[in-house]
């Protein structure tokens, strides 16, 4: 919807005075065929398409201009000596998302070490617990031989080293992964930045849009835009707004549901 | 009991070869999309792929769909997972033959519970 009223905007009348001399040249334009003064009639189609030229030129001269300021504001003038210093704000910003790329990837990847490296620990102490445990209750229903238990007892006191030492670790691969997680602040802060230059750019084009359509509608240019159809074969990507929408599912019961109705 | 794991993403290709381990598949091989998934496929003998949908070179879908029409591959099992939440892109993966649909995010049970399911209808 947000589109359409940005499409009435675009499509402002003409200047006032340009319809209004319009309005009485094309009167006393007919009235000159009619009274058969043609020499009356060509000048004032003369004086028709010079209003027309003027208002087209003064249209083109703001376009020019917008245009101007609208590249000041990416700061992407190369003659400016200050700007040759700043990089391109464009140019930044995909360097920004190529480092929340990294940064995500890089934390994902040390949680993802951390994670593989305390998995085996977990699983290691948990078995042998689970072995000492039926030691154990063989122990109390006195199936043990003296010699058994000597070995049971220097098993358990290797069982508590190792417990302290393994749990340490795990604790510490924990802290860790906590750790990890902070590219969150510092990528939020690149992501949002970002969003505002994007959001910046979007506002300058559509300024620009409003001013090159005066000039189409002086020199009664109508373009054929045509519709692009985007296949969904290559795939596009994470759903934003997925509750909003009736064409995309919300989640896996989602798509189980729509699965088992085509029989699946 | 040899499993392809086809995702452009690093991480999740990792993230999905742990879940798998965890499920007692330890047999596992990755690719970064399907152009290089398809010689693996043809010369690897795999039992069952799991694949992306959206992937720079060929995508997913289109894997799947070469599979589906290659007289050696066309009973692989297919599980994908994938972001791609779109009803028309699911019934489209449906049509085309896949065995299995997750959609991103998803939790180790659901996981679990389709590849489970998928073997079930196998056997």
């Amino acid at each position: 919807m947000g589109r359409m009223s940005d499409n009435r905007k675009i499509h402002r009348d003409l200047e006032p005075e340009v319809t209004e001399k319009l309005r009485h040249q094309t009167a006393e334009l007919s009235q000159c065929v009619e009274s058969g003064d043609y020499a009356g009639a060509m000048t004032l189609i003369n004086e028709l398409s010079e209003v027309r030229d003027q208002s087209l030129y003064r249209e083109v001269g703001r376009l020019t201009r917008t245009l101007h300021e609208a590249i000041s504001n990416f700061q992407i003038d190369p003659r400016s000596p200050e700007q040759k210093e700043v990089l391109s704000l464009m140019t930044d910003a995909s360097d920004r998302l190529a480092y929340v790329v990294q940064m995500t990837g890089q934390a994902a990847n040390r949680t993802m070490d951390l994670v593989e490296e305390s998995m085996p620990i977990a699983s290691s102490v948990r078995g042998e617990a689970t072995a000492l445990r039926d030691e154990w209750q063989r122990l109390r229903r006195r199936e043990m031989q003296p010699a058994e238990f000597r070995d049971l007892y220097g098993r358990i006191d290797a069982f508590f080293l190792s417990l302290t030492k393994d749990t340490d670790t795990i604790y510490n691969n924990l802290s860790e992964i906590l750790l990890a997680q902070d590219f969150q602040d510092l990528t939020g802060q690149v992501i949002q930045r970002v969003t505002a230059l994007v959001k910046e750019v979007e506002e300058q084009m559509l300024s620009l849009v409003v001013m090159a359509s005066h000039v189409d509608q002086l020199t009664g240019t109508v373009h054929q835009i045509e519709n692009q159809d985007v296949s969904a074969e290559q795939g596009v990507g994470p759903q934003v707004n997925a509750e909003e929408r009736e064409d995309v599912v919300s989640g896996q019961n989602d798509v189980d549901d729509l699965l088992s109705s085509l029989g699946f | 009991m040899k499993i392809l794991i086809v995702d452009d993403f690093s991480t999740m290709r990792r993230i999905i070869k742990n879940l798998l381990r965890d499920l007692g598949f330890t047999n596992t091989d990755e690719a970064d999309d399907g152009n290089t998934a398809l010689p693996m496929l043809r010369s690897g003998k795999y039992d069952f792929l799991v694949t992306d949908w959206n992937m720079p070179g060929m995508s997913g879908f289109d894997l799947l769909k070469t599979v589906r029409a290659d007289e050696n591959l066309k009973t692989l099992p297919v599980l994908m997972v994938t972001a791609e939440a779109k009803r028309d892109q699911i019934v489209a993966a449906a049509q085309a033959g896949v065995n299995g649909y997750v959609v991103k995010p998803f939790t180790a049970a659901v996981l679990k519970e389709k590849i489970e399911k998928i073997f079930e209808r196998i056997q």
